[in-house]
């Protein structure tokens, strides 16, 4: 990623022919700084569409299980929480408009509004991140865990936790027999639920450290004043739009 | 209509050949060589590399061929896992370290830009990146065979992988995951350049074969290699998370596993092929001294197969469970690839027929291609029928058919090429008697260690066994020789290139009389490719190359075989 945003950048917006054997910013094997963006361009288009294949797994494996097992996705999604998810995707698309923002501060060379805007999403990555903190803590007390670590016995019927003590209250692991009774006397099982769910919501959770590690690569760039010229930042921004708003 | 030369150049103003800066002296130190953004001096560095690992590779299958000289447990061991990981290891090593990258990254790399007239790949960073990701997974697959091994198979097949193996899969399985994205890169790299730095003049179907095919196989490492990605991912959470969306204990799907690893590494076999096929068409071309026949054929042929290769990874499950109709519905698209690769057989043959044929050793791998990719190709068919591959499923005579596309096509390709473009990476001339020899010997020892290998598998002898019935001891002997007839060869013909670095400079800058864009060039080039703006000649017009005495090399005619004189590709130009 670096490298494709750090490929410099024609002087005048439409990338014009002249002068460009004295442009510090064209790099040698490009004829033109007009070839030289549009190579750039390319290349981050590219890269993200293998970005979305990459995710395209976890979307195929979501709509294999949604579809041979409905009624785990029915019981299993009471267990999520929508005010908190619906504040974090309103924190993902504010963010995705400070970085679009940015994206035209660069272009229109404003340093100010782009930093404006850089710190903007870099404090809206943050604040998603603490967001999903605070809803993956409550799933690992419950016991919501993908796989192998999921506690049945923590959302068994209220008679069975009575019988076996287990309150709200509890902490710690349920010893293993008790687990088995309880996964056998609910039939169905939401462990599969919770690896998808962790699968796909952490990996997008690595993609924005990622991307507060690149704004913020790019905020010391802006705040030395290097090169707010139009192509690098386009280029290296678009990337980065995609990636924060995946 | 735009105009094909470059304005303003006429003919190529080079320095005396072997005398001057080339990439190779322009720099020294090993910094200049790890941390270059040459695209020359990265492909050098893959190719040895590659190499090495191919030697690995090849030694873990003469390790598994001996095992198989006697029917009972033995010569090598007795032990079923030390067998196990030896296949997997072999399978693992020439599957994610030598064939897959083998052709983009050491040929493609290396005459790639020069083929475009261009300096450098258009990201030169993300190359060398490459590069190192490609080092960084190849150490972890050797850390998983010294610290626990690898016994899954290079499939990694759930469940045995996540749950029953006590292997370092994880290690392994991450290193092949770093190994995609050094190729996704690569083609990220390849299709950038392509589409952007094309010289004026040159319209797509203008350009070399090979750049066709480099760019089939790039679409499809973008496009296939993320899936490969996030499902050696899962694969690793799986085993050390316990996930369990493969595991059918915790309402999992093992069979889904199979699913994302062929979506991958069935257009993976397109990765490993379509750039022989390249390689093929230039070699075809320049020793028949003849026009390519059916150029836009073979072009679109390759895109052709790129695409159909994203429908088939279904005919690697006939038995896994699928769906009656599925398994028809995949058959019949498995038989619809065979369309485009014979298409390009017959252009090759074409272009064969009346051609002055010279039988040069990049010549006789090229002809061995055709032998070997017609048996590969059509033992495939068996296999694609659902009648037939309930019968010949995991025997041996899928072993024989994979071998015959990945290490007869694919590896001999490379092998081709490397001899072709061996003159021009390193300006030295090796000695062809002996790697004619050697060609002759990879041929006669690879059927000889793939054909029994067939005869065996319709007997119904399964693969990955080091103890197997005594019927088939015949079979297993005359392979096991032939993979050591093979193996001496292929160490011969590599010593034979490796060998001539010790000595001068002696190549000319064309020695096969090429028509493409590289041959114009110095031998080797130099640092920036073209000392001037490069002409740009229609790269199979070969009757416009002649044998000059004087330089000892072929030139181009004055004024002959420049673009703008075949009609062909104009109006896209």
């Amino acid at each position: 990623m670096t490298t494709i945003g750090d490929v410099g950048q024609p002087h005048d917006g439409h990338g014009g022919e002249h002068g460009h054997a004295h442009d510090p910013h064209l790099a040698h094997h490009f004829d033109t700084p007009q070839q030289q963006y549009d190579s750039a361009k390319m290349g981050m288009w590219t890269f993200l569409v293998t970005e979305i294949l990459f995710f395209s797994g976890l979307f195929c494996a979501y709509t294999v299980y949604r579809h041979t097992h409905p009624e785990i996705f029915l019981g299993a999604s009471k267990f999520l929480d929508k005010t908190l998810g619906a504040v974090n995707t309103m924190v993902l698309l504010f963010s995705s408009m400070t970085m679009a923002w940015a994206v035209r501060c660069a272009q229109l060379e404003q340093r100010r509004g782009l930093i404006i805007n850089l710190a903007l999403t870099i404090v809206c990555a943050f604040g998603f991140m603490g967001i999903k903190y605070v809803e993956y803590s409550h799933k690992f007390h419950d016991g919501l865990l993908p796989g192998s670590h999921y506690s049945a016995a923590l959302h068994a019927s209220e008679e069975f936790k009575a019988a076996h003590h287990i309150d709200e209250h509890f902490h710690g692991h349920v010893p293993a027999e008790v687990e088995r009774e309880a996964l056998e006397l609910e039939q169905v099982n939401y462990r599969t639920f919770f690896s998808v769910y962790f699968g796909m919501t952490g990996l997008h959770g690595i993609h924005v450290l990622a991307g507060i590690g690149v704004l913020t690569w790019l905020l010391v760039r802006a705040l030395r004043g290097r090169s707010t010229g139009t192509t690098s930042w386009s280029s290296t921004t678009s990337g980065s739009t995609g990636t924060s708003s995946t | 209509m735009t105009s094909i030369t470059v304005p303003g150049s006429t003919a190529i103003e080079r320095p005396e050949h072997g005398r001057g800066e080339d990439y190779l002296n322009c720099d020294k130190g090993w910094r200049s060589w790890l941390l270059t953004l040459d695209h020359k001096r990265i492909g050098v560095m893959y190719m040895i590399a590659i190499t090495f690992n191919f030697f690995l590779g090849g030694i873990m299958a003469l390790l598994v061929r001996a095992e198989l000289w006697t029917h009972a447990p033995g010569p090598i061991t007795t032990d079923g896992v030390i067998y196990n990981n030896l296949f997997t290891l072999h399978g693992a090593i020439m599957v994610f370290l030598v064939i897959i990258p083998s052709i983009p990254a050491v040929l493609g790399n290396f005459v790639l830009p020069i083929m475009l007239g261009a300096k450098d790949v258009a990201f030169p960073r993300v190359n060398l990146m490459s590069f190192h990701l490609y080092m960084v997974g190849t150490i972890m697959l050797v850390m998983a065979i010294l610290t626990g091994g690898l016994d899954t198979g290079w499939t990694f097949y759930t469940p045995y992988s996540s749950v029953l193996s006590s292997s370092s899969v994880v290690m392994a399985v991450m290193g092949a995951f770093i190994l995609g994205f050094s190729s996704i890169f690569t083609g990220l790299n390849f299709i950038v350049t392509i589409h952007k730095m094309r010289p004026k003049g040159m319209g797509y179907f203008r350009m070399p074969l090979f750049l066709w095919s480099i760019y089939a196989t790039a679409l499809i490492q973008i496009l296939a290699t993320p899936v490969l990605g996030i499902t050696l991912l899962l694969l690793t959470v799986e085993r050390a998370l316990g996930f369990g969306i493969f595991d059918p204990k915790l309402g999992g799907d093992p069979v889904l596993f199979q699913h994302f690893f062929w979506f991958y590494s069935h257009p993976a076999v397109y990765i490993m092929i379509l750039p022989g096929m390249g390689v093929i068409s230039e070699l075809i071309s320049t020793f028949s001294r003849r026009h390519i026949f059916g150029y836009r054929f073979i072009a679109y042929s390759s895109i052709m197969i790129a695409v159909f290769g994203f429908l088939v990874w279904g005919h690697h499950m006939f038995t896994s469970g699928q769906s009656e109709l599925v398994t028809a519905i995949f058959s019949a698209l498995t038989f619809s690839v065979s369309i485009p690769s014979a298409i390009k057989v017959f252009n090759w043959v074409a272009t064969l027929y009346k051609g002055s044929i010279s039988l040069a050793s990049p010549m006789l791998y090229a002809l061995s291609f055709l032998f070997l990719f017609g048996i590969g190709g059509l033992t495939g068919l068996f296999l694609g029928a659902l009648a037939t591959d309930m019968h010949l499923h995991d025997t041996y005579f899928v072993v024989a058919h994979f071998h015959y596309v990945m290490m007869g096509s694919a590896l001999v390709a490379f092998i081709g090429g490397i001899h072709y473009w061996w003159p021009k990476m390193f300006g030295r001339m090796f000695n062809d008697r002996i790697a004619r020899l050697c060609a002759i010997g990879v041929f006669v020892g690879f059927n000889l260690t793939f054909f029994p290998q067939f005869l065996a598998g319709t007997q119904g002898m399964p693969r990955r066994y080091h103890e197997y019935k005594p019927e088939f001891e015949g079979y297993m002997r005359w392979s096991t020789i032939g993979a050591f007839v093979l193996g001496i060869s292929l160490f011969v013909a590599f010593y034979n290139l490796f060998s001539t670095l010790r000595k001068e400079k002696d190549a000319p800058d064309n020695p096969w009389g090429g028509a493409t864009l590289e041959w114009t060039v110095s031998s080797p080039p130099p640092h920036h490719n073209f000392d001037s703006e490069p002409t740009i000649y229609d790269p199979y017009a070969l009757d416009a190359v002649v044998w000059n005495p004087e330089t000892r090399s072929f030139e181009h005619k004055k004024d002959a075989g420049l673009l703008e004189e075949s009609g062909e590709g104009a109006e896209h130009a």
